[in-house]
């Protein structure tokens, strides 16, 4: 799991952030910090979806899967586990 | 059209010629035909002139008979017949054809107050040698430019900072305030530039300049008031459309032939259908075109000209060809810009020239007076849906916005709720509506260097913008404070100047804006919102006024705002090898010893642009805001002195075909007058 998370923190950090080391913690949202803009919400879905192998479907792209490393991790251990899938 | 220059010294030194000479030669493209300067004792005024109206007679710096007042002046005064009609019937002689004489004499009856009487665009100044007085002037809406400092003891001005920079007592330093400026509201804001202790006459302002006394006054001032008119739809789009007619008439007086732009648009396709009411003569036309197809309209383009049958050249524009031209296109601009979009029209009006045309009216400023833009459309669905947060069809309406954005269409409602929240505290704020674009745009900041960003860090940006505001503004009803904003802040110091006359004159091409007469601009002013824009529709008034007179499938397409590739144009493909002075500009040794940005972000930035990566508007104006104020630096801060006129010169095109040396008054006939000592 701390992979995972260690991984979207550098992709946030190269990404959006440009290699500087702002501080922000897995529970901050990336909307409040500014960090992620209108249009780079897609450049995270294509990242989680390349890296982790999942497809995420459009009733899922909300703030609640989305918006900090806690919740990208939940969504993403959710997303590969089949039984848990189910459920959406 | 024309460009002006001039000098008035404090420190008992007489005006120098020469000085006077060089500063105008900086900007010989806005005035290709023939240049003269004048210096009467301590002040001088240079002039590089376009010949348009009275091509014989309309020589400047032009004097009245006593040689008492003397004129440079860049621009048109379109009324120029009736107010030397009424000037004539007071007694005034006039010696030529020409609308410069009627400054003069319009001054000597006037005074100060002259320039009520003019409807057009301009920026002069006339040496009152009997007062010791310097009355400098620009026009209402900032059409036209006019910029000052003081430096060793001179009060210089120029319709460009580049001829002040001629001047080594000028600084040539980047204004911090300025960045800051320029990445939260897409320009600097009147009277700030970019450029450190240089300042632009903010428009609708008069100066004077008396002993070492510089006085600013407002003439002018945009008042909004929905009740003013009170008249049926019906009758106020029949207002409106005499009003249309009428400045459209005004701005078809030319000794030159006049041509329009033509993009396919509403605005632009009613300017040109005005046109044609207006005279039997053939209309000539000019459009871009783009080889991407999210930003090409010649589609619609096609089908206006095929209704209006005009005669149309068009010049496709690729992403190569922007990267490649953007340093002159910086060059004329002389601030950074977010977007490219100045670079096809620098490539325009290249073509226009090439056509032999020098006079062409636009449809710029009808989004503005008439309610087009979307950012009015998004204020008012946030505006709605924050009265019912929770009403799902409010927010629904959030999806209406931004059609033609491929990126903001793709998103879930739940993020657009995300994106487009609205604070309670934003409700009261004076500038709600610019809000969201404002804040998106102040993120590239956290590009600036360490250094920049403790310059900057004890400011509120904003308050710059909120001390520009009327008196009244908290009174006015928000679709017009909006208007406001975008007419105010956003219009002349990008819309006119960036992407109006400083890429049109780059090529010896004035525009003229029939939406921007004064009349039509107070007259809007009055028009209630809901008939600007009706539920989500957009020019409702307008449409109901002029939509008769163009194609339906242009009346009725959903707007498209004009838009060039950003990022693709500098990095990609074929794009790299046409821009090959990114990498010294971009790179870490140049960011660092220039000093405004962040090495190491700027190259993070780079290397996700060349992977292709830079998709989003976020990355994509960090991409053109910081290459072009890296070009900012390196043409008018490192190498200003390569970069001016001689080393221009090799690259210009337009010098290339019509030799300035050869042309009248150019250099040999340089009319250089002496009066006093």
């Amino acid at each position: 799991m701390n992979n995972i998370a260690d991984h979207l923190r550098k992709f946030i950090k190269e990404s959006f952030l440009f290699g500087r080391d702002d501080d922000f913690s897995d529970a901050d949202s990336f909307l409040e910090l500014g960090i992620i803009d209108s249009t780079g919400v897609l450049e995270l879905v294509t990242f989680i979806e390349e890296q982790y192998q999942i497809t995420v479907e459009d009733e899922e792209l909300v703030p609640e899967n989305l918006d900090s490393i806690d919740n990208l991790v939940q969504f993403i251990a959710r997303k590969r586990e089949p039984s848990t899938v189910q459920t959406w | 059209m024309c460009g002006i220059a001039g000098v008035v010294c404090f420190n008992g030194t007489g005006a120098s010629a020469e000085l006077l000479r060089r500063m105008v030669a900086q900007v010989r493209y806005r005035g290709p035909d023939e240049s003269g300067v004048y210096v009467d004792g301590q002040t001088g005024l240079g002039h590089a002139r376009l010949s348009i109206i009275d091509l014989c007679g309309g020589r400047q710096p032009m004097h009245n008979a006593d040689r008492s007042l003397s004129v440079t002046f860049n621009g048109e005064i379109f009324n120029y017949l009736e107010l030397r009609e009424t000037l004539a019937a007071e007694g005034h002689h006039f010696a030529t054809q020409s609308d410069t004489e009627v400054i003069l004499h319009a001054y000597q009856q006037y005074g100060e107050d002259c320039t009520e009487h003019f409807n057009g665009q301009w920026a002069f100044a006339i040496w009152d040698k009997r007062h010791g007085r310097l009355f400098l002037s620009r026009d209402r809406l900032g059409i036209r430019p006019l910029h000052y400092t003081v430096a060793g003891g001179k009060f210089l001005f120029a319709s460009e900072v580049k001829s002040l920079l001629v001047d080594t007592d000028v600084e040539r330093q980047i204004d911090p305030i300025g960045l800051d400026q320029v990445f939260t509201f897409w320009s600097t804001l009147p009277p700030r530039t970019v450029f450190r202790g240089i300042n632009e006459l903010p428009p609708g302002h008069n100066m004077v300049v008396e002993g070492r006394e510089l006085r600013t006054r407002r003439y002018w001032q945009l008042d909004y008031d929905d009740q003013r008119t009170s008249t049926t739809p019906q009758q106020c789009a029949e207002e409106l459309l005499a009003l249309l007619l009428d400045a459209t008439r005004l701005r078809l007086r030319s000794d030159v032939p006049v041509g329009a732009y033509l993009s396919g648009g509403l605005d632009s396709t009613i300017n040109a259908a005005l046109v044609k009411q207006c005279t039997n003569a053939h209309l000539r036309t000019f459009s871009v075109t783009f080889e991407d197809a999210e930003f090409d309209e010649s589609p619609y383009q096609k089908a206006a000209v095929d209704y209006l049958q005009t005669d149309h050249t068009s010049i496709q524009c690729n992403r190569q060809q922007i990267g490649r031209i953007f340093p002159e296109v910086i060059w004329h601009t002389e601030q950074p810009v977010l977007r490219t979009a100045p670079a096809p029209l620098y490539l325009l009006s290249k073509l226009v020239h090439q056509r032999g045309y020098k006079v062409v009216l636009t449809g710029e400023g009808a989004d503005e007076m008439l309610g087009g833009y979307d950012v009015f459309k998004e204020a008012k669905v946030r505006r709605f849906w924050a009265a019912q947060p929770d009403s799902a069809f409010r927010a629904g309406l959030l999806r209406r916005l931004y059609p033609y954005l491929p990126n903001i269409q793709a998103q879930s409602l739940a993020y657009q709720k995300a994106f487009f929240h609205v604070r309670p505290e934003d409700l009261a704020s004076p500038l709600f509506s610019h809000l969201p674009r404002w804040e998106l745009t102040s993120r590239l900041k956290s590009f600036f260097s360490p250094e920049l960003r403790a310059e900057i860090a004890d400011r509120d940006v904003y308050a710059d913008c909120r001390a520009l505001l009327p008196e009244d503004f908290a009174n006015w009803h928000p679709f017009c404070q909006a208007q406001y904003l975008e007419t105010a802040m956003l219009m002349p110091g990008y819309i006119l100047s960036s992407q109006g006359d400083r890429v049109a004159m780059a090529h010896s091409v004035e525009g003229r804006f029939p939406f921007l007469d004064h009349r039509l601009a107070e007259f809007a002013a009055g028009i209630p919102p809901r008939l600007k824009m009706k539920a989500l529709k957009e020019k409702y008034i307008l449409k109901l006024a002029a939509g008769h007179l163009i194609p339906a499938e242009v009346r009725q397409r959903t707007k498209q705002p004009y838009r060039a590739p950003d990022a693709a144009s500098f990095f990609g493909g074929a794009a790299d090898a046409c821009c090959d002075y990114k990498g010294e500009l971009l790179s870490p040794t140049r960011i660092r010893e220039d000093g405004l940005f962040d090495p190491d972000a700027v190259e993070h930035l780079v290397r996700k642009a060349e992977r292709g990566r830079a998709v989003g508007i976020k990355d994509n104006m960090a991409l053109v805001g910081i290459l072009s104020t890296q070009l900012v630096v390196d043409q008018f801060v490192r190498n200003f002195d390569t970069c001016s006129a001689s080393a221009i010169d090799a690259r210009s095109t337009i010098l290339a075909q019509t030799p300035w040396e050869e042309r009248d008054g150019w250099p040999a006939d340089e009319p250089v007058s002496v009066d006093g000592s």
